[in-house]
């Protein structure tokens, strides 16, 4: 906490919740939108229902459907209409007709990425490019954004790259119904404010503080300043003047920064932000000339500093506080992996021009739909080669639409990785190695990789499957090592992310390096020869996957006790007494082309 | 339709900067990817780049943007009606910069019969896709590594061939399709499959700056631009200008910029000294280094040159190190310290 400024009790979220509907309502364009966390229930309905009072009645709001295809997110060919008129019609996508007003995505952290990539770059150019079933089309869509978040867990999260764009982003899970009572801004207020918008000018230590703000609390994307300068401007409007202010500016800092922090500001600053431990970075610079501009709006920057860390939630100042400098970048964007994970099928993921060969399955509608339009012409060469129409819908080569899967034969490298003390001593770091070396493997086959490690008490999944090597070298050089060895913890771990990658359409592979030291057992309790039982039997669980394992055995002189654990769960073993990270990589290799 | 962000008031970004002003003078550069942070101008770069072109001559019924002074045999149908030994009418038109949006579908890609006329008259013809709409300028993919797979083949097999080659409905024909590819993405969704790597001459990776006063310029301006665009583009045209006349003097100037063996050499050890996989890092160095000589007003291509265009034409060439902790970015520059000194 900044001492000398006492930081001020933040109102509680509803209060905030509702100012962020007027504002958000002030300028839905500019403000950009709303990622709301909540479960659906009255509180939810409660402020939805007070956010479109404040909305223009002929304002159009459209509910974007989870798994919206393509043709109705973007438009496409408006089939029965063409084919009445005879000539190509057609059909505006949801995001054309949410032009002016707003998009509703319900269920927002299981949106894909390449929904949501879409829906961004509507964001970004206020339009919809289209290319699509013979058509070429511009339609403008300019839109605000309300995102209804239902995550549970921190890892449940709308895509990265919407909630950078969003303005807000508002908490009502902790909210009981009988704490929202607070009404919020009046719709003649917010629309008095919307005429006023244009008018509103911020000066410009305003926007060197917002600025300086981010920049302390470790807020990388300049979208962040950008935003919370709109929303100033909005809360200046809302409040009937046409110059922001400071307290304009704290609003914005508690709204739109707060929630993106990924540091606590050091207390007191010296004279130059750069000092501030921030995510290394190669343009960082020491500019002489930097430090006169931040010090004059230190007061103002502290003071809009102080309003958003009274506004960060406490789970996030505790993460913060913690030793080792709280979220980095990698870890913030660790959530959207996992998101993008639960994204990748066992469900078909579009339609695409080819023929029903093998693994590709037709679809039908699809192929009438491309027929449809053709069927005047091809009737009409019938004719001209003088032969009788012959079938009623010609369907040609050309028609065949199969609906796409995710390829079938993508492998998921689950790398399960003992960090214990034991292991650590001997050789964690060749394990590294090896993983690294493996890594750049799967890159190459376009194989998705995971992480889990063990130590200590339990096991974590340090990185959910991904295809980015950059986040797997990240979270495998962030690995710590030390504690006990929970063999049974990690192989539990395994079998559960196994199953679930499975479960998606994919194939699990498996490659543990341990040395095999059993000594804590699932309840977290010491002693060897209880932990070994338990980690064998789940050795045994896993063999019924019958998924391909590699046990890679660490320890200096082999363990009889790692090699009865490969056994048990059928896995090749791969004693290591002097091997280096290439020969671990190459009998990988040979495990899973097997 | 809405008004664009000139590329001269993007604050930093240089490198970014530079790479797209490089393929814009050279086309045979080879394309740039542009990856990194989120919101830090990437694709606003790309678009912006569009309004500075200088334009191009093109046949004049030719509907795939042929130059008149090509040869005229790999052109579909249109260029074909020109006599040998006469030069076709010409107009001026903008360079193409065409936007690969998400969700496209492989027939506009490509291109297919063209359906109003199919409707309306029952004819068979056939309508280019945005491949010939790229044809002798930009084709640019946001999101790249979203892109879907198939298109993925369809623009790598263009991309190597130069033409497109279309067989459907009946339809046999081919165009010619040569273009710069621009890509931009965010790393962490993902990365590019090493062969489409491959196809970008150049590779930049943008960050977002961290020191307030470039931070606070890039809000400002941002804000100055949505509240007034005509205004602020008014106050830029200026820049726009100028910067549009030294890439067009660029290119006039491009084909006198010498390259002495000794450069070449000096390239090729660099390219040694990282392992660069093929001569196609070196072509595109030496192309790049050329490039950027003609818009630095340089008669000649200089150290100074290579050393400032090494990072990004080779940084996505190296062979993957997973055990050297250092990025690529890092690895090249070591190489250009030891090689050129300092």
């Amino acid at each position: 906490m900044t001492p000398g400024h006492p930081t001020l009790p933040a109102p509680p979220p509803w209060a905030d919740a509702v100012t962020a509907a007027g504002l958000f309502a002030v300028d839905p364009l500019g403000t950009a939108g709303i990622v709301l966390r909540a479960m659906a229930g009255p509180v939810r309905a409660r402020w939805l229902e007070g956010l479109y009072r404040l909305l223009p009645p002929a304002m159009p709001v459209r509910r974007l459907p989870l798994h919206v295809a393509d043709g109705r997110l973007l438009g496409g060919l408006d089939l029965a209409a063409t084919l009445q008129s005879g000539r190509p019609v057609a059909e505006r996508g949801l995001l054309a007709e949410a032009d002016g007003g707003v998009v509703l995505a319900a269920m927002a952290e299981r949106i894909g990425s390449s929904a949501a990539a879409r829906l961004t770059a509507a964001l970004d150019t206020g339009q919809v490019v289209l290319e699509r079933d013979g058509l070429a089309l511009r339609s403008p869509a300019r839109f605000g954004v309300v995102a209804l978040d239902e995550g549970l867990a921190d890892d449940e999260q709308p895509p990265s790259g919407l909630i950078d764009r969003l303005g807000f982003r508002l908490d009502l899970t902790a909210v009981a119904l009988r704490d929202a009572l607070e009404p919020g801004p009046e719709p003649e207020e917010v629309s008095a404010a919307r005429s006023l918008l244009a008018e509103v000018r911020v000066p410009d230590d305003i926007v060197e503080a917002l600025c300086g703000a981010g920049l302390a609390l470790g807020i990388a994307s300049l979208r962040a300043p950008m935003l919370a300068v709109r929303v100033a401007r909005a809360a200046a409007a809302l409040d009937g003047r046409t110059i922001v202010t400071q307290d304009d500016a704290a609003l914005a800092a508690r709204l739109v920064l707060a929630c993106r922090a990924t540091q606590l500001p050091v207390a007191e600053p010296p004279p130059a932000e750069d000092e501030s431990p921030e995510p290394p970075d190669e343009t960082d610079r020491d500019d002489g000339d930097d430090d006169d501009t931040p010090d004059l709006d230190q007061p103002l920057e502290d003071m809009i500093l102080a309003a958003a860390q009274a506004a960060m939630p406490l789970g996030l100042l505790a993460r913060l506080r913690a030793p080792g400098g709280g979220r980095s970048r990698a870890r913030s964007a660790g959530k959207a992996g996992a998101l993008q994970a639960s994204t990748l099928r066992g469900r078909p993921i579009g339609v695409r021009r080819g023929e029903p060969r093998a693994g590709a399955r037709l679809n039908v509608v699809e192929t009438l739909r491309a027929a449809a339009p053709w069927q005047g012409l091809r009737r009409q060469e019938w004719t001209a080669q003088g032969q009788p129409v012959r079938r009623r819908i010609e369907v040609r080569k050309d028609d065949f639409r199969v609906t796409r899967f995710k390829r079938r034969s993508e492998t998921t490298t689950i790398f399960v990785v003992d960090a214990s003390g034991s292991a650590a001593l001997h050789r964690l770091a060749e394990a590294k190695g090896a993983v690294e070396l493996l890594l750049a493997d799967c890159y190459i086959r376009r194989d998705q990789v995971a992480l889990i490690a063990f130590r200590g008490r339990g096991a974590d999944l340090l990185l959910p499957p991904t295809r980015s090597l950059v986040r797997a070298k990240r979270s495998l050089a962030g690995l710590p090592g030390g504690g006990g060895t929970p063999l049974a913890a990690g192989v539990d771990a395994a079998t559960l992310l196994a199953e679930d990658v499975r479960r998606r359409g994919q194939t699990p592979a498996l490659v543990f390096l341990t040395d095999a030291r059993a000594n804590i057992a699932r309840d977290g309790a010491g002693g060897r020869p209880r932990a070994e039982e338990e980690a064998l039997s789940a050795a045994r669980r896993l063999a019924e996957l019958g998924v391909s394992v590699l046990m890679v055995d660490t320890s200096p002189h082999g363990q009889p006790f790692a090699q009865r654990l490969a056994e048990a769960m059928r896995a090749h073993y791969l004693p290591l007494p002097r091997a280096d990270a290439a020969s671990v990589s190459a009998a990988v290799r040979v495990v899973s082309a097997a | 339709m809405s008004a664009v962000f000139p590329f001269s008031a993007i604050v930093g970004q240089d490198e970014m900067k530079h790479a797209l002003l490089i393929a814009a003078v050279d086309q045979s550069v080879g394309g740039v990817l542009v990856f990194g942070d989120r919101g830090t101008g990437k694709s606003t770069a790309v678009r912006a780049l569009a309004e500075l072109l200088p334009k191009m001559k093109v046949v004049e019924q030719c509907r795939y943007g042929c130059d008149p002074l090509a040869d005229a045999s790999v052109c579909a149908d249109d260029c074909s009606v020109r006599k040998v030994g006469r030069v076709p009418k010409a107009k001026q038109v903008p360079v193409p910069v065409v936007d690969l949006p998400l969700g496209a579908t492989e027939d506009r890609v490509v291109g297919a019969l063209d359906l109003e006329r199919a409707l309306t008259k029952g004819e068979k013809a056939f309508e280019p896709g945005l491949l010939a709409k790229a044809h002798r300028g930009f084709l640019y993919i946001d999101e790249v590594n979203l892109l879907e797979d198939h298109l993925v083949d369809l623009l790598l097999d263009v991309a190597a061939s130069g033409e497109n080659v279309v067989e459907r409905e009946g339809l046999s024909l081919r165009h010619p399709a040569r273009f710069v590819l621009v890509g931009s993405g965010n790393p962490e969704e993902g990365e590019l499959r090493p062969q489409l790597l491959d196809r970008f001459g150049l590779s930049v990776e943008v960050t977002t700056p961290t020191d307030l006063p470039t931070r606070v310029d890039v809000v400002r301006r941002r804000d100055a631009f949505e509240r007034d665009s005509a205004g602020f583009l008014e106050r830029w045209k200026k820049e726009e200008t100028k910067l549009r006349r030294r890439i067009t003097q660029a290119k006039t100037r491009l084909p006198e910029v010498k390259v002495t063996d000794a450069t070449l050499e000096r390239a090729a050890q660099l390219c040694l000294a990282l392992g660069t996989d093929g001569l196609r890092g070196e072509l595109t160095l030496i192309r790049a280094a050329r490039a950027a000589a003609s818009l630095a007003g340089a008669a000649e291509v200089d150290d100074t040159h290579l050393k400032q265009v090494a990072p990004s034409a080779l940084r996505h060439r190296l062979r993957r190190d997973p055990l050297d902790e250092a990025g690529s970015t890092v690895r090249v520059e070591r190489a250009i310290t030891e090689l050129f000194g300092e």
